[in-house]
């Protein structure tokens, strides 16, 4: 346990997370929409290692690690007891989309159904980083890790990434939200918004990996801002089960996103992928149908 | 007064009193009758605890992990499967100085399956930095929480605590026990008054991650406490003692010990069988007695040295197995009594549910004393 520096902001700077890290600015606006009225269960990935290495913390609000797969059993056990002593300080789990999306469901699904009052939040930066670039439930399709390389006869992840936010909307979670660093206010909104909704609430927030996903540091947002514009990543929010509101978008192929990404690079070179470029393409188009997002161009006959 | 009671009820009742703030347990048998009881308590409005009615008992101990850091006085039991499913979190509770006291209804392991007693499960997490206390009877095993909550709170100690007691053998089986009233136990145990906790007002990191430059000195801190827990348990012991004249001072307990030539060694409900076998052994001119281990971890190598110092012949009854190395306890009394020319045997008995009777023990005695040992007792060879 260490002495916390205090700074004006309450994620200080120093951390040893890799520059143009999404999730660094991911923590920081979250501490920006919580205040220090606080305590954070965090789970082991990068985040955790890359702000606190002992004995110096990055994290100007109580913070607790406990395993990979626990932060929201944990959260239950702060949330019990400060309901038992009075006190109000909001509790929050952060977790990257591994731990979230994979190994702790279980308690994640525990701790939503039994309704404690914690905000969950994922940072989805769609593998698992800390260890070198697994894959995980939540990396996208045809992206190649190191547990789905691309290969002479593998096309990357087979799979589709797990729609955690509806799993945990039929928990019967009363707001859930994705959000992304790209749009930052709309980020520490739904934060606000679900630290004072009464009950568990998720918000999972895309939040690139410049070294996961091989682009350039500088490029981060332009990255997030991308996966929202092609359709392959939506913000939106559920109230009560219902999606409520999604971000509309003039949509951009998704080459335009995939080509920038080295984890994508095996569908252009040496072979244009087309198939499977389809196929991805095909993902957002059902995103776009699912959410209603797309902007209709002016003139266009329908 | 002594009040006539099934055992995981004496320990619910003595938990009560402790006034745990925050309890997280999952059923599993033989311990289920605990937290149903503690949960008919604060259904029944008798106990005012936050009860988390989680899905496992990894979130269990997880849970109470979080409610202990936030400041509060936590409980949990288990045993068997649940405990090896908390594996992780033990060592996480350890390493972050939570002072979680948790019962432990003794059951083995599976494969092959089996919900009867033995000792292998707390044994298994020998290595966790739990501290570790064996009950012989359902009074013991009640008292032991009150003397736990005082020796892991401490702050000169600040650990976690198995309290066990023998599935079925003492969970199941009613005994007399006398129960201290509200009053006495608050006499006995102040509130918990944590050393630090998360909160706003003081913000702080808990659990972080440690490079090769420090993890060993965290390690060796833990270690530390452990040994410091035996002065605080020999203290809060002999303070039970004082209030409510029941002694535990003793680490380790003789039983007719002073003139015998044969030690038996024992920890748990099957010291009160070796006692009546000691007793007869004794009537037939056998110079034969029993050592009680009542505190596994830390282990008390010194005292158990110096408790059999004058014994030729030790025979350790051991409720588990370290399979492919022998029993843990006969493995750390031979340590303890390596350089003495003492004759350690171990016997790897009760496995299982497997009844114990005095002429086993007996047995055993005869088996040590030819110099047989280090062996499965009563093995059955008709059916390998
Ligand atoms: C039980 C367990 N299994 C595996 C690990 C190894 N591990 C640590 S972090 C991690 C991946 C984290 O991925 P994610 O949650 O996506 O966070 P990120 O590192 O991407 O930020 C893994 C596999 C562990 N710490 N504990
Ligand atoms: S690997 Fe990715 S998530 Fe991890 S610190 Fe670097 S940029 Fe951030
Ligand atoms: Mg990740």
């Amino acid at each position: 346990m260490a002495e916390v520096e205090q700074g004006c902001e309450l994620l200080s700077a120093g951390h040893r997370a890799c520059g143009g890290c999404g999730p660094a600015l991911a923590a920081r606006l979250l501490l920006k929409a919580t205040g220090k009225n606080v305590i954070i269960a965090a789970a082991t990935g990068c985040m955790e290692v890359f702000s606190t290495p002992y004995p110096e913390t990055a994290w100007g609000v109580p913070w607790i690690h406990s395993l990979f797969e626990n932060n929201a059993a944990v959260a239950s056990g702060i949330e019990a007891s400060l309901k038992k002593q009075g006190r109000s300080e909001k509790v929050v789990c952060i977790g990257g989309d591994g731990s979230t999306l994979d190994i702790g469901v279980l308690c994640i699904s525990g701790a939503f159904e039994r309704g404690h009052d914690i905000t969950y939040i994922c940072y989805d930066n769609e593998a698992y980083m800390n260890t070198g670039i697994q894959r995980s439930g939540a990396t996208p399709y045809g992206a190649s890790t190191t547990t789905s390389p691309a290969g002479k006869c593998s096309l990357g992840n087979q799979h589709q990434k797990k729609d955690m936010p509806r799993i945990l909307a039929a928990h019967g979670a009363p707001y859930v939200a994705t959000a992304s660093i790209a749009y930052p206010n709309d980020f520490v909104q739904k934060v606000e918004r679900a630290i004072n909704t009464p009950g568990p609430c998720y918000i999972q927030v895309h939040t690139p990996c410049c070294t996961g996903w091989g682009f350039e540091s500088g490029e981060t947002l332009s990255m997030a801002k991308l996966a929202i514009e092609t359709g392959l990543w939506v913000n939106y929010e559920m109230v009560d089960g219902e999606v409520v509101k999604a971000k509309k978008v003039m949509r951009k192929p998704v080459e335009e996103y995939l080509a920038k990404q080295k984890r994508f690079r095996h569908l252009f070179k040496p072979t244009r992928q087309d198939g499977v470029i389809a196929n991805i393409q095909a993902i957002a188009d059902a995103n776009a149908e699912r959410f209603g997002i797309d902007i209709k161009r002016k003139g266009s006959s329908e | 007064m002594l009040e006539f009671m099934e055992g995981s009820h004496a320990v619910a009742e003595i938990v009560k009193r402790c006034r745990p703030q925050v309890i997280a347990a999952y059923p599993i048998t033989p311990q289920t009758h605990i937290v149903e009881d503690l949960a008919q308590m604060v259904a029944n409005c008798e106990l005012d605890a936050e009860y988390i009615t989680v899905e496992s008992e990894f979130s269990a101990l997880s849970a109470c992990l979080g409610a202990s850091a936030a400041g509060s006085r936590v409980y949990s039991a288990t045993t068997s499967q649940g405990l090896a499913l908390m594996f992780e979190v033990c060592f996480n509770a350890a390493g972050m100085r939570q002072p979680i006291v948790m019962t432990i209804a003794n059951r083995s392991l599976g494969a092959p399956l089996s919900i009867w007693n033995d000792q292998q499960d707390s044994i298994s997490l020998r290595d966790s930095g739990w501290l570790q206390f064996y009950a012989e009877d359902n009074q013991e095993a009640a008292d032991l929480h009150m003397i736990a909550y005082k020796v892991c709170e401490d702050h000169d100690i600040l650990l976690p605590a198995f309290v066990c007691f023998d599935g079925f053998i003492l969970s199941h089986t009613y005994e007399p026990v006398a129960l201290p009233t509200q009053e006495e136990v608050d006499a006995y145990l102040p509130a918990f008054n944590p050393y630090q906790r998360l909160d706003a007002e003081a913000p702080l990191s808990f659990g972080m991650y440690a490079t090769p430059e420090y993890y060993t000195e965290f390690r060796y801190e833990i270690d530390q406490a452990q040994y410091r827990a035996k002065e605080a348990f020999v203290k809060a012991g002999r303070e039970f003692g004082e209030q409510f004249g029941r002694d535990y001072s003793a680490l380790v307990e003789g039983y007719r010990l002073d003139d015998a030539d044969t030690a038996l060694v024992a920890m748990g409900s099957i010291c009160g069988t070796a006692k009546d076998a000691v007793d007869e052994m004794r009537d037939a001119g056998k110079k034969v007695g029993l050592l009680n281990i009542r505190m596994f971890r830390p282990f008390p190598a010194p005292e158990i040295a110096d408790a059999l110092k004058g014994v030729s012949t030790v025979a350790v009854l051991d409720k588990n197995i370290s399979l492919g190395s022998g029993g843990a306890v006969g493995t750390e009394v031979k340590a303890a009594l390596s350089g003495s020319n003492q004759a350690v045997y171990d016997y790897i008995i009760a496995l299982g549910g497997r009844d114990v009777r005095k002429r086993d023990i007996a047995a055993v005695v005869d088996l040590a004393e030819k110099g047989k040992g280090d062996m499965f007792y009563g093995l059955r060879t008709e059916v390998l």
